[in-house]
């Protein structure tokens, strides 16, 4: 018997999330499995053909109802319980939205759910962080029960392109309730690159000792190096750098190419969120602080000169 | 009554080291500082301050797990809720098993919200107020960073991976905290000793008519893997110099 999985893509309505690509590579890991990818909008067309586009995937499923204008974890829950009973396994991201959806949809369907999946032993067996990734378990699902469960994007490499799946426009009877409604979303825009996905992050934490010098010292690095800017949970407290910048266990876990901590002394639940990362930078004026205990290159001096030398050289 | 429902679980506090049983077998909680989990003490926290505005008339607060949890309740009690409801289960409590027994709580209690953590530090699942609201077949706010609540209404916003999103619900409806919410208030002396009076009624699961079923076989803990500790450089110039040879930049 085959293993049938089921992934529920993210999108904004127009661009597939990069976490669906690689909730797709966390599912080719299934042994003797085929993958589906179901996506919920208000028009799939454009998401689903990125869906079908996607290496491993073998099936995309196009939803289309208009309350899928803005996804509610309330309206898509029931669509996707409709759709699953074919499938072994059903699998979203492990961000804001799979972390909100997916339990709901557990729920629907009577199964628990493995949160954060970074690894797959086998079809009903797999790994995941516990106690802020201080403990990792192995968790197995028991014989024939559905497997539920949200990917930790930082384990996995997006699923390349390459793909031609079919796309199959579907229609699902689920009952969508009216009790819950979008009002707004307030997004700082910025034409850096995406935080969760960047390639090269460039991190600032108190260190740095007002908004003004947060802005001034790290954005012009993160310009020339093309990264994306993080901040400690510290930094966001103060008001230095709006709270979806954050990095750690309360905030993003990304996994980067190159990390670069500035002014980071490095608490535990920070270096929760920045673990997988290729390489670790860290410059502090504190040569005990314990970021340098897990950076590759440590700089010990005031980042306030070193930062902007950097950047010089970087010319 | 206009009541507030508040899950909270038991969890080893955050200040302590974990570290997993030299057998795999779990991680280590004999003889270690256990503390209610620090995001449904946001969420007790959020509860207290809508009654005190007189948006609520009583805050209950509940949980599931081994006798040890009444600790947790009084702490809950000494910080303000007026009761407390102990269903009581030892081993392992899955999420769903916990959002079951809160359902029956909630059915009984006919709360008009529900607030819980967004996750328990422990687990780190971030599911049981989810499983909840769908159980209950009600609206879920989860990761919220404000509450505003209008008539029949709350406004909720949450921290999302975008930015902060606001969504409206109609009540009742769950919700869970995020860590901006609010700053939870320390618990006075006069408040303990006034704790030890305030009810606290024990169930268990069987008496709610929710099996304790796990389907999660939890077979090997491990630690994680440690990162190497690298070099120090120098200057800027040795640090840029090394990224490029690394082929980094």
């Amino acid at each position: 018997m085959g293993n049938r999985i089921l992934i529920v893509a993210e999108h904004d309505g127009a661009r597939l999330n990069p976490a669906t690509a690689k909730c797709v590579t966390c599912g080719s890991g299934i042994p003797d499995g085929e993958i589906t990818v179901a996506v919920c909008a208000a028009d799939a067309s454009a998401v689903a053909s990125q869906a079908a586009a996607l290496k491993g995937v073998a099936r995309v499923l196009a939803v289309d109802h208009p309350s899928n204008a803005y996804l509610l974890a309330a309206a898509v829950a029931p669509q996707i319980a409709a759709l699953a009973s074919p499938f072994s396994h059903v699998l979203g991201p492990s961000t804001t939205f799979g972390k909100d959806v997916m339990p709901r949809i557990a729920a629907l369907l009577d199964s628990a759910q493995i949160s954060d999946i970074m690894a797959v032993e086998g079809a009903t067996r797999f790994r995941r962080p516990i106690y802020a990734g201080n403990a990792i378990v192995t968790v197995e699902v028991e014989a024939g029960a559905k497997v539920v469960g949200t990917v930790r994007a930082a384990s996995f490499q997006p699923a390349p392109a390459g793909g031609s799946a079919a796309v199959e426009k579907t229609a699902v009877s689920a009952e969508i309730p009216a009790h819950t409604r979008f009002v707004s979303l307030s997004a700082a825009k910025s034409d850096r690159p995406d935080l969760q996905t960047a390639a090269k992050v460039v991190s600032g934490g108190r260190a740095l000792g007002s908004a003004e010098a947060f802005q001034k010292t790290l954005y012009p690095l993160a310009d020339k190096l093309g990264a994306a800017v993080g901040a400690t949970r510290a930094a966001v407290d103060a008001g230095y750098a709006p709270n979806e910048l954050q990095v750690g266990q309360t905030g993003k876990i990304i996994a980067p190419e190159l990390y670069i901590a500035i002014g980071i002394s490095g608490a535990i639940q920070h270096l929760t969120g920045i673990k997988d990362a290729r390489t670790i930078v860290a410059i502090n004026k504190d040569s005990e602080a314990p970021i340098f205990e897990v950076a590759d290159f440590g700089l010990v001096g005031d980042l306030f000169q070193i930062v902007p030398e950097i950047e010089r050289l970087l010319t | 009554m206009k009541r507030i429902l508040v899950g909270v679980k038991r969890v080893v506090d955050y200040n302590v080291r974990i570290r997993v049983k030299p057998d795999g077998r779990g991680v280590i909680t004999n003889g270690v500082k256990m503390s209610v989990n620090p995001f449904d003490e946001i969420a007790l926290e959020e509860a207290l301050r809508i009654k005190e505005r007189g948006a609520a008339e009583e805050v209950v607060v509940a949980t599931v797990g081994p006798a040890d949890c009444q600790q947790q309740l009084r702490t809950c009690l000494a910080m303000g809720a007026d009761r407390a409801l102990h269903v009581q289960a030892d081993g392992v409590i899955e999420p769903l098993v916990a959002a079951r027994a809160l359902l029956k709580l909630a059915e009984k209690e006919q709360p008009f919200l529900v607030i819980l953590g967004k996750q328990a530090i422990d687990d780190d699942n971030s599911q049981t107020g989810q499983m909840l609201a769908a159980l209950w077949q009600r609206p879920q706010a989860t990761f919220a960073s404000k509450v505003e609540l209008e008539g029949e209404k709350a406004r909720v916003t949450r921290e999302v991976d975008a930015g902060l999103e606001t969504l409206e619900v109609d009540l009742p409806a769950v919700i869970t905290t995020d860590l901006r919410l609010n700053e939870p208030r320390y618990v006075k002396l006069p408040d303990i000793m006034k704790a030890k009076k305030k009810p606290l009624e024990t169930l268990t699961l069987a008496a709610l008519g929710v099996e304790q079923r796990q389907r999660l076989k939890l077979t090997r803990f491990e630690p994680p893997p440690q990162r190497q500790k690298g070099v120090k450089v120098k200057d800027a110039a040795e640090l840029v110099a090394a990224l490029k040879s690394k082929g980094i930049l």
